[in-house]
Parts: structure tokens; C-alpha cells; sequence
């Protein structure tokens, strides 16, 4: 960022909320996440851990709260639920980094390790992080997980270090990390059809999770894309990128997106899709 | 007796050689008692480096840290530490300019102590930092790979406003010093006098080095006071660049620095009756200052008070559901008792200093003072936690009260404060040996001149106005010459 790029690229770096600036990308990538399909059984959390080298952090530690589950799934429970069982009326939500296009935790890294990259992801500079935590603590979702400890010796001990993703790096203590829209398949995919020499289709990049869910509620794309799965989806529930604007009044019941604490304006590039009580149909 | 004389913070006939004997003698020969004091001192700042060692080896895990708690008791001692610094700058700088006179005997000690307590809370950024190793990366220096720091980052503005404000005020405490280090030189011996002859820079205290002097002293002091006022407002950043509810306030700034100049001049107090006690400063210490520390804290506390109710009421009528529930939490949540601790100290206890009794009456203020600035300690505690205990999502809504080792590290800077004071007072003058006599030359010729007058009105009217015991008519003001 020297002082030429700031002046001859002025306006790029002016962006807001209402502009974000990013129409004129490639690609934004972005997800949806259906809670009516979703079992809540987490095999998206272990497909990623698997995917992203997630050190497993043991009971005690995950008790502290210090786990490093990139993909979370919280479960919520009806308050004042009189059935027999109250376990039943659990309902999952998968929760991962919203990777929002005004994202909140980026103007706050003192030394830039986090920023927005073309693609419309945040990116986490691993590197550049020099862990004052602040990214995390003006996240709104908590979806960042910071390397409390040094977790490589203890987490693979030999041979499981065999099973580790040799794409990506194994992050040592004191550095922030987050969920990445797995990055690395994105660039392999990229890489592949550039050496196809076509371009990047609907379908090419499949996130571990959305690969893993035996339901299939994890829909994963490109919006710039108009033809993508998740493009359709989130027009046809009627979410748009931009910021909040309050809905009037559903269209019809088949309508049933929306994007977590959209009204803080952050602009999440995921989109939930609401449960479908069965006491309701 | 007239307002003068009733109001006067020292002894006007205090010898000049007394002074210079008092003081330089309070530098000399510690006692027992202060080599104990050091030895506690010492310990516990070693608690805090063992486990700041510990801490770096193992990550920052030891500390007890855990997801929504990214922020803990370093950041809420940061913050105090930085608060208590603004005390200094208030005395010295501040009072300075407005030509109030009662600040010379204690501001010496106070500006020591911004230094000092800067000096504290410098570290716990970093030591709070995962990777302290890589610190240097905040700073704009010339990099080959063309890479700045965030200047967006609140955090970034924290490191130029503490590091400009730390090396102003201790240039600011060195310049003040300078022709107290000239009397040293002249009345000691051995490498005392060398280190004076150095530090004195030459000063024979000729007209012309005087009159640099103090146009040197009131630039650099016009010069920290919107220093100290922005290092505070940038440290509320931290907090109000968020978008945390608790932590979004826009009235953060202006609480900031009330807080901090509150929990400074509660530092001063204690402060104040510990030397005037172990250093037998009754003599310039006096009452009289005590009682004018005291109101000055009294209406900063008022201030602060009231800065609190604006922010309980904007959240309150908000209606930001957030901003509202942490609120709530923190009146009747897991850390109420913390929240309680707070309003009783920080809004209950200053009345003590509206009656002149308690006022002179040392324990108590010392009591006070202590109550004081551990309201202010668990305010900037509850400025951290709550929020990040109950913030947006519910699902990582946690409560922590901080690990053994984050414990010691925050004991441990008192132990660092406490002996940079310690050395401190026994290698400079804790009281400002050529500001003390100015003071009485200048409380001299005050009083002179209303006697002066006041002859010189009763030779008008007769002896009737002495009967009267009125006013004596044009009492000069406090400015002098």
C-alpha cells in the first residue's frame, strides 16, 4: 500500500457499507444454509477439521471454551418447552465465519492481517498476525479462534501428523484463525481452469462441509454468478448483497431466508434459510 | 484573617536553606523500613515475570483466556495504568497554566508518577499480544516489502499516542527537574554529584537560562495537555471503534478522561499522605493542599458520576436490544457485585471528601483514596468483561474471572510501579525544591501587600475597619509576577 496506489486508486479504497465496491469482481462467494434440512449432526464440524488441520484440543481445554471449530454447530432449545422430552425440540444452527463483506473485524487488525480479498472472502494472513485478538472480540458471531496454545506435538502425535492437509499450513500458538471458505480448494479449482483455459462454473469449488452434509442443507457459490445453486436460492429468498434493509412482509411462506445479525449491517455472505416448526405445518 | 492568609498552602517563612535541607534529606539514607518495602516490591514484579515467562513458552492459553474473552484483565489494567498517568499532567500542566499556586508542592511527585505508571501500562499490551515477538509490526517503520500497519486500527493510534505521550511527559518531568538538579549538584558529593552535574545540563540559573526555561516549561506544558486529553480519547477507542454492545458508546472519550483524571488524583492522595508520613513533608504536604486535592477530586468524581448516568440512560432509552441486555447483565448478572463495588466507590465514597473534617484527617483520606481507585479499577474491569460475557450471539455467552497467572501478571505491575516510585524518591527530589520557594516569595509578598494595604486603609478611616474585620480591599490575585 504505497503512497502512488493510495492516490491513483483512491476510490478503491473508499468503500462503505452501501458500496461495498466489490460489483465490478469476478467472484463473491457466498452460502446458504438450510435449518429446515439441517440434522444438527456435525459432520460438517469433522469434515473441516479434517479439511483446515483443526487441532483437536481435548475436554478440558473445549470445556475453557478454547476448542477451534471452525464450523460450530450451536444447538438452541424452545425456553419454557414442556414436552416429555425437551432434547427433541433442539434446533441446530451451523454456525462459521460470515465472511461479510463489511466485515467488522477487519478495520481493527493493528497490523492488517486481516482484510477483504477480491473474492469477497476475509482473508486471516496467518504470517502477518501478530495475535492482539481484537478481530475476534468485534466479531459479532465469535467465529474466530485464536491458538491459545501450541496444539502441533499434542493434536498429531505420530503418525496421525500422516493426515494432515499438505495445502495449508498448521498454525502454531498465538495466531488467529478462521473459517476460510476453504481457500485452498478455491485455488486449486481456479488453477485447474485456468490450466483448462475455461472459466470458473458452478460446481467447480465444493467447501468440506458443504461436500460432507448427508443432507445436502450447505449450498456453496459464486453470486456473481446468476446460474449458480446459490444464487437462485438466494433470490428466490429474496436476499440480496448490501446492506440491511427491513423486509415488509414475506412474499409467501416458501420464502424463509435470512442472513444473521444482518441488522448491524455487516453484510453476511451467508444465508440461513428458516426452520419449518413441524406443530406449524 | 483574610482570604490569603486562611488559604495559604504553606509556611511563608520557611528558610530557603531549610527547604533545600528537607528535601535532600528525604533523599538520603533509606531506612529499614524502605528497604523492606523494595524487597516486597521486587517479589512481587518477579511473580509477574515468572509468570509472563510462563505465559511466553506456553501461550496465551495460561492466562485463561477463552473465546469471547480475547480481552481480560491486561486490557482493563492497561487502562488503568494509562488512566492514572493523567493525574501528572492535570498538576503539572494543567494547574500550571490556570496559575494555580497549591500544585507546586506535590506536582513533582504526580508527574513522576505519569511517567511511572505509562511506563506500567506499556507493557500490557504487550503481553497481552499472542506473538509478542512480533510487536515492531504496529510501527509505520520503512519496510522492504511495502507493508504499513492497519492505520484504521484503534490499536495502532493506541501505539503512537502512548509512546508520544510517555516521551513527552518524561521530557516534560526532566525539564521540570532541571534546576532542582543544580541545587543537588551543589550540595552533594561522590557519583550523586556527577549524575547531577549531568543531568543539571549546565544550569548556573542566570537570567537568561530562567527565562528559556520557563517559556521551554510552558510550551511543553500547553503541549501535553491536549496530548493527555487525546491518549485517553484514543484508548476509548479501543472500545468505542467497536461495534460490541457495551462498548459502542459515544460519550466513551469524555468518560475516559474523567475516569483517568479521577483515578489519578486518588493516586496523588495516596500518594500524598505516604510521603507526607514516611518523609515527615508536613511542612510542604500541608492540609491546606490536601483539602484542595480533595475538592478538585471531589468535582472530577461529580463528572465522572455524571458521565456514568449519561450512559446508563442513552443505553437505557436506546432501546438497542444488545446495548440494553449487557446493561442489565451488569447490575444483576454474574459480575453485579463488581458493578455494585463500583458505583459505591466511584459515586458514594467522594462524599466523604465534601466535609472538612474527614478532609483533614489523614487514615481516612487514605482509606478514601484506596476505595477510590479500586472503584476505578473494577469500572474499567466491568468496561471489558460484561461485554464480552453477553455480547451478540448466545451461544458463546461466557463468564471468567482470569487465570493464577493473569492475577500475577496485574499484581505484579503494582510491584513495578511501586519500585520505579521507590527509586525514584530517593535519587530526585519528590518535592520541587525551587517551585517551593517561589511559592513563599510569592505568598511573602502577598501578604505583605495586604498588610500593606489594609495599614494603609485604616490610616484613611481610622480604627474602625480593624474593628470590622472586613475584607481588605483590592487583595491581589494569585498570579504574582
Amino acid at each position: 500500500m504505497s503512497l502512488e496506489n493510495i492516490l491513483e486508486n483512491f476510490s478503491d479504497f473508499r468503500k462503505t457499507a452501501e458500496d461495498g465496491g466489490h460489483h465490478d469482481y469476478d467472484h463473491r462467494f457466498a452460502m446458504s444454509i438450510d435449518l429446515d434440512i439441517c440434522t444438527g449432526c456435525n459432520t460438517c464440524s469433522t469434515a473441516c477439521y479434517a479439511e483446515n488441520n483443526l487441532p483437536v484440543v481435548g475436554k478440558e481445554k473445549f470445556e475453557k471454551g478454547q476448542a477451534m471449530h471452525w464450523m460450530r454447530v450451536e444447538r438452541y432449545w424452545q425456553e419454557d418447552d414442556e414436552r416429555d422430552f425437551p432434547e427433541d425440540g433442539a434446533q441446530f444452527l451451523p454456525m462459521l465465519c460470515q465472511q461479510c463483506g463489511a466485515a467488522t473485524c477487519e478495520p481493527v487488525c493493528p497490523v492488517a492481517a486481516t482484510y477483504h480479498t477480491p473474492d469477497g472472502l476475509n482473508a486471516q494472513v496467518y504470517n502477518r498476525c501478530i495475535g492482539s485478538r481484537y478481530c475476534s472480540n468485534n466479531c459479532p458471531f465469535r467465529v474466530r479462534y485464536f491458538n491459545f496454545w501450541s496444539y502441533y506435538e499434542d493434536s498429531w502425535p505420530e503418525p496421525l501428523n500422516m493426515q494432515l492437509n499438505p495445502d495449508l499450513s498448521v498454525r502454531d500458538k498465538g495466531v488467529m484463525e478462521k473459517c476460510t471458505f476453504c481457500i485452498q480448494r478455491i485455488r486449486t479449482a481456479k488453477d485447474t481452469a485456468q490450466r483448462e483455459e475455461r472459466a470458473l462454473v458452478d460446481g467447480d469449488i465444493v467447501t468440506a462441509c458443504a461436500q460432507a452434509c448427508p443432507t445436502g442443507a450447505i449450498v456453496f457459490g459464486d453470486t456473481q454468478d446468476p446460474s449458480s445453486r446459490v444464487s437462485k436460492l438466494w433470490e428466490k429468498h429474496d436476499i440480496h448483497r448490501g446492506p440491511f434493509t427491513q423486509k415488509k412482509e414475506k412474499a409467501n411462506d416458501e420464502v424463509r431466508g435470512y442472513r444473521i445479525f444482518d441488522e448491524l449491517n455487516v453484510d453476511p455472505s451467508i444465508m440461513y434459510m428458516e426452520r419449518v416448526r413441524d406443530t406449524e405445518v | 484573617m483574610s482570604q490569603v492568609i486562611q488559604d495559604k498552602v504553606i509556611d511563608e517563612n520557611l528558610e530557603w536553606s531549610r527547604i533545600n535541607a528537607d528535601v535532600i534529606a528525604s533523599m538520603q539514607a533509606p531506612r529499614k523500613a524502605y528497604w523492606i518495602t523494595v524487597a516486597v516490591c521486587i517479589s512481587m514484579f518477579l511473580c509477574a515475570v515468572a509468570a509472563e515467562i510462563y505465559q511466553y513458552k506456553m501461550g496465551m492459553g495460561t492466562a485463561g483466556l477463552n473465546n469471547p474473552h480475547m480481552w481480560d484483565m491486561y486490557i482493563a489494567t492497561f487502562v488503568f495504568w494509562i488512566g492514572m498517568s493523567h493525574a501528572g499532567t492535570l498538576l503539572s500542566a494543567i494547574l500550571h497554566i490556570i496559575h494555580a499556586q497549591w500544585r507546586k508542592p506535590i506536582y513533582r511527585f504526580a508527574e513522576a508518577m505519569t511517567t511511572f505508571s505509562l511506563m506500567t501500562a506499556g507493557f500490557f499490551p504487550m503481553i497481552h499480544l499472542g506473538r509478542v515477538w512480533n510487536l515492531y509490526w504496529v510501527l509505520p517503520y520503512v519496510s522492504d516489502r511495502g507493508i504499513w500497519p492497519n492505520f484504521r486500527s484503534p490499536l495502532v493510534w493506541d501505539a503512537f499516542a502512548i509512546s508520544t505521550y510517555l516521551s513527552s511527559s518524561a521530557l516534560f518531568l526532566f525539564i521540570g527537574m532541571i534546576p532542582d538538579m543544580a541545587i543537588l549538584r551543589d550540595h552533594t558529593t561522590g557519583w550523586r554529584k556527577k549524575l547531577y552535574g549531568i543531568l543539571c545540563m549546565g544550569w548556573r540559573g542566570d537570567d537568561r537560562q530562567w527565562r528559556n526555561f520557563r517559556r521551554t516549561y510552558m510550551l511543553l506544558a500547553c503541549f501535553l495537555i491536549p496530548l493527555a486529553i487525546s491518549v485517553h480519547s484514543i484508548v476509548s477507542s479501543d472500545f468505542a471503534m467497536s461495534i460490541m454492545p457495551g462498548w459502542h458508546v459515544t460519550t466513551f472519550p469524555p468518560y475516559f478522561v474523567a475516569g483517568a483524571l479521577y483515578s489519578g488524583c486518588a493516586a496523588i492522595m495516596t500518594l500524598f499522605v505516604c510521603l507526607r508520613y514516611f518523609f515527615r513533608m508536613e511542612e510542604y504536604m500541608t492540609l491546606n493542599i490536601m483539602e484542595k486535592t480533595c475538592k478538585l477530586t471531589f468535582a472530577i468524581a461529580m463528572v465522572w458520576t455524571y458521565l456514568n448516568l449519561i450512559e446508563f440512560s442513552s443505553t437505557w432509552y436506546g432501546h438497542n436490544v444488545y446495548d440494553k441486555e449487557v446493561l442489565i447483565a451488569k447490575a444483576t448478572g454474574p459480575y453485579a457485585f463488581v458493578f455494585w463495588t463500583m458505583i459505591f466507590c466511584g459515586c458514594v465514597v467522594p462524599f466523604t471528601l465534601c466535609f472538612q473534617k474527614l478532609r483533614r484527617h489523614m487514615p481516612t483520606m487514605f482509606v478514601v483514596s484506596i476505595l477510590l481507585n479500586l472503584g476505578m479499577y473494577v469500572e474499567r474491569w466491568m468496561i471489558v468483561a460484561p461485554t464480552l460475557t453477553q455480547a451478540h450471539n448466545p451461544h458463546q455467552w461466557d463468564v471468567l474471572w482470569g487465570s493464577v497467572v493473569q492475577w500475577a501478571i496485574v499484581f505484579g505491575s503494582f510491584g513495578w510501579f511501586g519500585l520505579l516510585f521507590l527509586v525514584f524518591v530517593k535519587l530526585f527530589p519528590c518535592v520541587s525544591m525551587y517551585e517551593v520557594k517561589e511559592l513563599c516569595f510569592h505568598l511573602k509578598h502577598e501578604i505583605h501587600e495586604e498588610e500593606m494595604a489594609k495599614k494603609h486603609a485604616a490610616s484613611k478611616a481610622g480604627t474602625t475597619v480593624e474593628e470590622s474585620g472586613g475584607k481588605a480591599p483590592g487583595t491581589p490575585g494569585l498570579e504574582g509576577a
